[in-house]
């Protein structure tokens, strides 16, 4: 197997509502590695998926994997679906409801009825689904649904595997456990994905890479962390929702709560779903929970209290957005008023208190 | 009771409905997947037995089969007697009378299948006609059940038609409807009595066993 898979995503339609959809993405993804497609609902995640699947034909543009061109508009080139070979989940799991779990998972496998038979049997175990072969999908929770749409398309050993906001319709406790079984999976099988999202924690945990879209552009790709770090343009950030977002490991976890190592410095959080102590986590902080001194303090409540120096002021209405550097890069929202009256201007020491509720621990999986 | 015209009623509803599956099913699936312009076109077409007299569908059929146009001397020529009046003649007839009756239940039926399903059965590597046999027709049972009983109850209970096409030939042509009527003609009503009988209580039946085998209550109707 090659180490590296190329994906060429590079189109633009207009749909007949006026909506028009530009998507450029070249990017090589490791096997069992996840690139997530993040933005909010509406901004063209599932157009850039369909065409991926060979299930929309976009008006221009070029769509391949791997050196196969799979879409070509100049050429007229046009690969059917099923000469495509990705898995596709949506988010019902489309389930085919006339056949059992072992049959829809079996549905798209070719050859001996024994050799079926065993792959099947072997997702069964994988995917976690003993003793559920022989119902029928109006018979399975949410969760388990999912599983099976999960099996199903992995049975035929995809090189690409296509997720549609695929934990969209579940509980949170379903959702935490089935994306961590579906990291594991890929990685067993190194088979990669594109999750689409417009939920930013499940970008932050279950991602890799990450394209950011907005209003039907892919505005930017990176790896998970540079691109909550810093985001290419305005838009982007405001999509993301979150100013700072800090790569943490897990330290001391005592009474509730929890020490995370950012570069050199420690912040402190509330444990909630922090994990154990070595986790790599994602620490996030609203630049408006985070309150800017003339000088260091130690008073108040807040169990956070650092030291730092202004190195950027960006105007944003009547509020500045200032970044701190204090062992790491922090974002603070303070008004303009404030600002002035504190002095601060690029190169001032100032003091950050962010108080430990603050912080949202996002556990890695 | 005029058993010979009943058999001969049963015989060409069976073949009517048997020769509607054949080409009701692509047709309808042609309506419910097609995104041709010009699909109305057909729809209306297919839809037209729904609104016409009968006489006039029969007028029709009667000139296109007969000896005056070129299909009717080739028919003919090539089987040896013409098609009006006689078994294949009216078969022929039924068909399009009763094509409506047929390819709406099978066309809603076949559209009524979540588009997600069939996309996903493609992304499996499942070619089309293949997902056609594996999802669309399980899924469309009901419909297909539906469209089958009422163009075999729709072809037991014509009349027009078969008048304007059939003649009266008993043991080939002479329906059980038009037994009725003879019989009426002739004040024979105790004939007319019991035919009529048998015939309501043959469609109550077929028309309650499908129901009760659907158990959904006005499903039969061809809504689209």
């Amino acid at each position: 197997m090659a180490d590296q898979v190329t994906m060429e995503v590079d189109f633009t339609h207009r749909f007949a509502s006026g909506v028009q959809v530009r998507a450029s993405l070249v990017q090589d993804v490791a096997p069992g590695s996840m690139l997530v497609l993040f933005g909010p609902s509406g901004a063209g995640k599932t157009t850039i998926l369909r065409a991926l699947a060979g299930l929309f034909e976009p008006d221009q543009g070029r769509i391949g994997l791997d050196g196969a061109v799979w879409f070509e508009s100049s050429s007229g080139r046009f690969v059917s679906p099923q000469g495509r070979a990705v898995g596709y989940v949506a988010q019902n799991a489309a389930l085919f409801p006339h056949l059992t779990v072992r049959k829809n998972i079996e549905y798209g496998l070719h050859g001996a009825a024994d050799q079926r038979r065993l792959r099947t049997d072997h997702l069964v175990e994988l995917i976690g689904l003993c003793g559920l072969e022989s119902r029928y999908p109006r018979q399975l929770s949410g969760g388990q649904a999912q599983r099976v749409a999960l099996a199903r398309a992995l049975a035929p050993a995809p090189r690409l595997l296509l997720l549609d906001e695929p934990f969209g319709a579940l509980d949170a406790t379903t959702r935490r456990a089935l994306r961590s079984e579906l990291r594991t999976v890929l990685r067993d099988t190194r088979t990669s994905a594109i999750l689409v999202t417009h939920d930013r924690l499940e970008a932050m945990a279950m991602g890799d890479l990450m394209a950011v879209m907005v209003e039907g552009v892919i505005r930017q790709v990176g790896p998970v962390a540079d691109v909550f770090k810093r985001p290419g343009d305005s838009a982007v950030a405001r999509s993301l929702g979150v100013e700072t977002v800090l790569p943490a490991i897990v330290g001391d976890v005592n009474d509730g709560l929890v020490t995370l190592r950012i570069g050199s410095g420690t912040l402190t959080a509330v444990a909630e779903a922090a994990g154990k102590t070595g986790d790599n986590v994602f620490a996030c902080i609203r630049a408006e929970d985070v309150v800017v001194s003339g000088q260091p303090s130690a008073g108040g409540s807040a169990r956070n209290h650092l030291t730092g120096r202004v190195i950027a002021i960006e105007p944003e209405g009547a509020v500045d957005r200032i970044t701190i550097e204090c062992g790491f890069e922090l974002v603070a929202a303070i008004t303009r008023q404030s600002r002035e009256e504190l002095g601060l201007g690029p190169g001032s020491t100032v003091g950050a208190a962010i108080k430990a509720t603050a912080i949202h621990v996002v556990p890695k999986v | 009771m005029d058993w010979t015209a009943f058999w001969v009623s049963v015989r060409l509803s069976t073949a009517t409905m048997l020769v509607l599956i054949v080409v009701g099913v692509p047709l309808a699936y042609w309506v419910a997947f097609s995104h041709r312009r010009w699909k109305f076109l057909v729809e209306a077409v297919v839809a037209l037995p729904l609104v016409l007299p009968p006489t006039v569908l029969g007028f029709y059929i009667l000139v296109a089969t007969g000896p005056m146009s070129p299909f009717g001397r080739w028919y003919a020529s090539t089987v040896g007697r013409g098609l009006p009046f006689s078994f294949q003649g009216l078969l022929v007839a039924s068909v399009l009378y009763s094509l409506p009756f047929a390819v709406q239940p099978f066309s809603a039926a076949f559209a009524a299948v979540d588009p997600r399903l069939i996309e996903t059965s493609w992304t499996l590597g499942v070619s089309r006609p293949a997902t056609f046999a594996r999802v669309i027709l399980p899924l469309s049972v009901r419909g297909l059940v539906t469209g089958m009983v009422l163009s075999f109850a729709h072809t037991l209970g014509e009349f027009g038609v078969v008048l304007m096409i059939g003649g009266n030939v008993p043991g080939s042509t002479r329906t059980v409807s038009i037994s009725i009527y003879d019989a009426v003609q002739a004040l024979d009503y105790q004939a007319a009595g019991s035919t009529s009988l048998v015939l309501l209580a043959v469609s109550f039946v077929i028309l309650a066993i499908t129901y009760a085998l659907q158990r959904s209550a006005w499903a039969a109707w061809p809504i689209r």
